[in-house]
């Protein structure tokens, strides 16, 4: 039943660690937790159910949805926050302008598609394994396999590539980025384009899983996926991960102790946990300034 | 965009050489919209229209309460609804299981209100700008959490119902005889009574230094975790009055009137009517509670016109409609134990 519990959180939080990436990486580069990206979350799987009505096809209906999903988000940068970053304004406004975006996103949902729960079609044929006894579905290893799969892109991407150098040459000092010579608004907007994408196919995953969606899935799902990033240590990309199945173990561990009531506060509990004791996170830098 | 900008500067523009040539009146001004607000009910107002002001005034209240620690302070907090949901229920178990006095009652909800906000306020001492939003926020959700889960009291998800109205000596007072409207008015004025009184004082002049330079105030000496936990504790004891107030009026409460949606609408009066200013609070609840009433067919805009409300603020004007830099002569304040306070008063002694 435990280890049964533990599968269960562990392709959960494989999903929830690409939700928090999206955190971990606006949060190094603007010093900002961008509160639209549960938001972002939910806007991903109903792109995605709108194009499946046009009947594309599965696979490249996900497609558009997701790439759509990543221009959304560098759209909120773009008319939202660039201008406040050119206006220098303190971060308490950034802040608060996310969180209006979060809900026009989450409210313009509700009056497009409905604000009742809706069914998110089978992504698979679910077929039951059996391991060490427990069952696990096709769809908790499909889960799984995708994320590891596109977090290791994302860590190639930002470790490898010219791309991430220049991401963290302007997480390091925007400034000094831009004199030698790299384009930091462009930057910034990829940042929010692999934000984006990364929720995307995490709502995709996860709506797939529960095959249910609704406008405000994304409330809870970013609260624990922030958690885990701030658990991790946010702006850290490998603690995003290990936060991520950490708080998925818990949760489903103590959904079988305390009752299932109890699950989402399970991810508050962590995140307050954490901010007390250890604001830096497991992984985070000492004497990172919270701004 | 830049009509945008124009309009809503002039517009404050207007507001601001209002209060510089009204000043002079301000004693007639104040009487005036007193006696104003103590008619509203005798001009026939419907039951309906009587309800909307007093849901104006309790979310008046409410700004008001979080103006003390997100306008002053400069703490964002995303879990008052926690707070009003405290003290909503906390007047309604009281005035329902043990037959309190609604005043009694209130009074209890705020103390324990308090305490609350004594309780979130000492962990997030370590803690700024949006980490301490978020574990508000979190403490927002934990609170729902709880009443949802703990049958034994809150009865669970079915709500408390029944909840009396508030009575004085066997007179009950309901929303035909007027009698609520006027306890929203006094405790209107008690709260903003309270507020000015904040503003002028010792705490309000450091809660203000804090929000401006925290590091600065430390260095004067001012004790800054201190002060701030107090801006916590005062926050939210005016917020539970405002709870218990709610509870008894609309006499049904449950999970679902105490979202994150709550903790929005304030914060976003809070903004559109000016951070750290008074007047706004009663702007900005006068124009997002009436708006949803006066525009009936944009009902379902609303929330999304809480948004636009507080991106287009942030990025136009982010002190608020009402949040200009006062022209009047700032009188500067003499503390009693200042060595010029003495002399003056000396001075005063001799003279006579």
């Amino acid at each position: 039943m435990i280890l049964q519990q533990i599968f269960n959180g562990l392709s959960l939080g494989m999903a929830y660690a690409l939700i928090a990436v999206g955190y971990s990486l606006v949060f190094g580069i603007l010093r900002l937790v961008n509160f639209s990206h549960g938001a972002v979350y939910a806007f991903g799987a109903h792109a995605v159910i709108f194009f499946i009505g046009y009947h594309f096809g599965l696979i490249p209906a996900i497609l558009l949805g997701v790439l759509l999903t990543g221009a959304l988000g560098v759209l909120i940068d773009r008319v939202a926050l660039y201008p406040l970053r050119k206006k220098k304004s303190p971060g308490i406004s950034s802040l608060i302008t996310t969180i209006g975006i979060s809900y026009i996103i989450q409210n313009l949902l509700m009056m497009g598609f409905g604000s009742e729960k809706k069914p998110f079609p089978k992504l698979f044929d679910n077929r039951i394994v059996h391991i060490l006894g427990a069952r696990i579905s096709t769809m908790q290893i499909i889960m799984f396999v995708t994320s590891v799969i596109l977090l290791a892109i994302l860590t190639f991407l930002i470790k490898g590539t010219k791309i991430g150098l220049a991401m963290r040459a302007v997480e390091q000092n925007e400034k000094n980025a831009g004199l030698m010579g790299i384009n930091t608004n462009f930057i910034i907007a990829f940042t929010f384009f692999l934000g984006g994408i990364s929720a995307a196919i995490a709502s995709v995953l996860i709506s797939g899983y529960y095959e249910i969606l609704y406008p405000t899935m994304g409330f809870m799902v970013g609260l624990k996926a922030f958690a885990a990033a701030v658990l991790g240590g946010i702006g850290v990309l490998h603690g995003a991960i290990v936060g991520g199945l950490v708080i998925g173990v818990s949760e489903g561990l103590a959904a079988t102790w305390f009752g299932s009531q109890y699950r989402d506060s399970v991810a508050f509990i962590i995140l307050i946990i954490v901010l007390i004791v250890r604001p830096a996170g497991l992984f985070g830098r000492k004497g990172i300034e919270k701004v | 965009m830049e009509k945008i900008r124009t309009g809503i500067n002039r517009l404050t523009e207007g507001f601001s050489y209002l209060e510089t040539n009204v000043y002079k009146y301000r004693i007639i001004l104040y009487a005036g919209g007193l006696s104003l607000s103590m008619l509203l009910p005798v001009f026939g107002f419907s039951q309906y229209m009587t309800r909307i002001f007093i849901m104006i005034g309790i979310y008046t209240m409410l700004a008001l309460g979080l103006n003390i620690l997100t306008g002053y302070t400069g703490l964002v907090s995303l879990g008052h609804g926690g707070f009003f949901a405290i003290g909503a229920y906390t007047t309604a178990i009281l005035m329902l299981r043990f037959q309190m006095n609604f005043l009694i009652a209130v009074m209890i909800a705020m103390v324990f209100t308090g305490i609350c906000g004594l309780l979130l306020g000492l962990p997030t001492l370590r803690l700024t700008g949006t980490y301490l939003s978020i574990v508000t926020l979190g403490f927002g959700e934990i609170v729902r959490m709880v009443i949802m889960n703990f049958d034994t009291v809150t009865n669970g998800t079915l709500g408390i119902r029944n909840i009396p109205r508030p009575s004085f000596f066997g007179f009950e007072l309901t929303l035909a005889n007027h009698g609520l409207f006027y306890l929203m008015l006094v405790l209107l004025i008690l709260v903003t009574y309270v507020c000015i009184g904040i503003q002028n004082s010792n705490m309000g002049r450091t809660l203000r230094a804090i929000k401006a330079d925290e590091l600065a105030a430390v260095m004067m000496g001012i004790r800054s975790s201190r002060y701030k936990v107090g801006a916590f504790v005062v926050s939210a004891v005016l917020t539970g009055l405002a709870g218990g107030y709610y509870a008894s009026l609309v006499s049904y409460i449950d999970h679902n009137s105490f979202t994150f949606d709550v903790s929005i609408m304030i914060l976003s009066i809070v903004i559109l009517g000016g951070m750290g200013t008074i007047r706004g609070m009663f702007l900005g609840a006068a124009i997002l509670v009436a708006f949803p009433e006066v525009a009936r067919p944009l009902m379902e805009w609303r929330f999304v016109v809480y948004g636009l409300v507080l991106i287009l603020m942030m990025r136009f004007k982010p002190q608020g409609l009402l949040g200009w830099r006062s022209r009047l002569p700032y009188k500067i304040p003499v503390l009693k134990r200042s060595q010029t306070y003495r002399e003056e008063k000396e001075a005063n002694r001799r003279g006579r």
